[in-house]
């Protein structure tokens, strides 16, 4: 089992949900992070007095899915988050050693 | 006794509480989140304390009969003497009662006013003490001198609804704490970012709202005075929002709702002194200048780097003093003539009553946080900064995760 960490433009979120829930994703997990990299910040402005904010919103979402279906994963969450613009974000796949479904005590691949 | 008056001048000491509780959103969306509930505080509580203060010995202070134009004798001490007529009051149009809780919520959204200046870095102990001793020496005075037949009173000066006594005075009383309690920890190298700028328009909203009960109130009578109060204020917020948003776009690229908010309670601040006592063109002339001079002043205030927070000495201290100056200049109506209406002699009388307004305030505010300060303590431990005030002076958070 591999877990696939999205993490993208927050505007994306729903055009990836639809995208992985047409290839058969059925969960996921989506939390609001912030980060920086390539893209930089932005300047903010408050009656005159100018910041530079470093960390640019994100959101993150996390999928685990059985090593066969990564690919297909990757593609979909790809085809629907990519603008072609730096700032696009990254994904990263994990090893995961072990799931289990708390309310029937299912693991592996039967608890994704 | 007219009951329309009393009516009317009721409501409006309701507008104006309102403007208080106001006053903590404006405030507290401008915080970082950790402060949000302290700021909001240090102006819903005076509600609470200045209510009190008020009808112990602040209103007897302020409205007592004259002592030597200074201050106010203790005839009205607890209350005593004020009744359900008009006996014993300024005005005989409405009871006695009406018009002391009327200046009680003037009383109590002055200082509110201040804590924009210390926000983010006050202890609340230090800051109950401070307020008291403020009410007492600083804000009774102001109120005589203006409005219980004190000296400023008697020279001629004019301040319809407040310039002086509620604007300036805070505003110096800002300053003041600006200079006894040194700058926020990081300000200049960390960003200071409003946590909640919706809460703040809506404190805007809130404030522009209870200001009609703040001006067309001081009429103190529901007649056309009133309403003229009415439509100067509110056509001067309306022209120093605009102003704002326009000095702003130029300056910094973009209109903001923060300033759109600031430039609406600047165009307000202006017009207070003069609302009584100018017609609708020249208020929108003193809401303009109101938002330019006021968005210049917080302007410059980055440059000074010094760290008045929420901008109490650039929106109230510029707006009130503007205002107090515009009313010399654009009075005439309501037995007052200005400068351009052919009575240079009121623009000197404004320009003294400003000058003396600053000095004193500020010397006494001064003295007080000094005082406060050696006694009991004024500003939070580094640590307690650093954790914010909401859990270090409060025990609670304004947001759960």
């Amino acid at each position: 089992m591999k877990k696939v960490e999205i993490i993208t433009r927050t505007f994306k979120l729903d055009d990836i949900k639809a995208g992985l829930s047409e290839i058969g994703i059925k969960g996921m997990t989506v939390s609001e992070v912030k980060g920086f990299g390539r893209q930089g910040g932005h300047k903010e402005v408050y009656r005159g007095a100018e910041y530079q904010v470093d960390f640019v919103v994100k959101v993150k979402i996390e999928v685990v899915v059985e090593d066969a279906r990564v690919a297909d994963v990757i593609a979909a969450a790809t085809k629907a988050a990519r603008t072609g613009q730096v700032g696009d974000g990254k994904i990263f796949v994990i090893p995961v050693e072990e799931v289990v479904r708390i309310r029937t005590g299912e693991t592996g691949d039967a608890a994704v | 006794m007219n009951a329309a008056d009393t009516a009317f001048v009721l409501i409006c000491a309701a507008l104006v509480m309102f403007m208080t509780p106001g006053l903590g959103l404006f405030y507290g969306g401008m915080v970082r989140s950790k402060n949000v509930l302290a700021t909001i505080m240090q102006s819903f509580i005076l509600l609470g304390l200045v209510s009190i203060l008020w009808a112990v010995a602040g209103y007897t202070l302020a409205f007592g009969k004259d002592i030597g134009g200074i201050i106010g004798n203790l005839d009205f001490l607890f209350l005593n003497g004020v009744g359900m007529d008009a006996t014993g009051a300024p005005v005989s149009n409405i009871p006695h009662l009406a018009f002391m809780i009327y200046q009680c919520m003037f009383a109590v959204i002055t200082p509110a006013l201040i804590t924009g200046a210390f926000a983010e870095r006050m202890r609340f102990g230090g800051f109950l003490v401070f307020t008291t001793l403020w009410i007492f020496l600083v804000y009774a005075p102001m109120a005589h001198w203006v409005w219980g037949k004190g000296w400023m009173a008697q020279m001629g000066a004019l301040d319809f609804a407040g310039g002086a006594v509620v604007h300036m005075s805070s505003a110096a009383a800002a300053l003041a704490a600006t200079v006894v309690m040194g700058k926020r920890k990081g300000y200049g190298h960390m960003p200071f970012i409003p946590h909640n700028l919706p809460m703040t328009v809506l404190g805007a909203a809130i404030l522009w709202f209870g200001w009609f009960g703040f001006n067309a109130g001081s009429a103190l009578a529901a007649d056309g005075f009133a309403a003229n109060a009415f439509v100067t204020t509110h056509l001067a917020a309306a022209a120093a929002a605009l102003a704002w948003i326009f000095m702003e776009w130029r300056h910094s690229g973009k209109a903001t709702t923060l300033g759109a908010a600031s430039g609406a309670v600047a165009g307000l601040v202006a017009i207070t002194p003069a609302a009584g006592f100018v017609t609708p063109m020249p208020a929108i002339l003193i809401g303009l200048g109101g938002g330019v001079f006021c968005f210049l002043a917080v302007i410059l205030k980055n440059k000074f780097g010094y760290d008045d927070s929420l901008d109490v000495v650039g929106v109230h201290g510029v707006g009130g003093t503007w205002g107090a100056i515009a009313t010399g200049l654009f009075a005439s109506i309501n037995k007052a003539t200005g400068l351009f209406y052919g009575n240079p002699s009121q623009l000197w009388i404004q320009l003294a009553s400003v000058a003396a307004t600053w000095a004193f305030c500020f010397t006494a505010s001064l003295i007080l946080f000094k005082l406060v300060d050696a006694t009991i303590g004024l500003r939070a431990s580094a640590d307690e900064e650093d954790r914010g005030l909401d859990l270090s002076q409060h025990n609670e958070t304004g947001y759960q995760a």
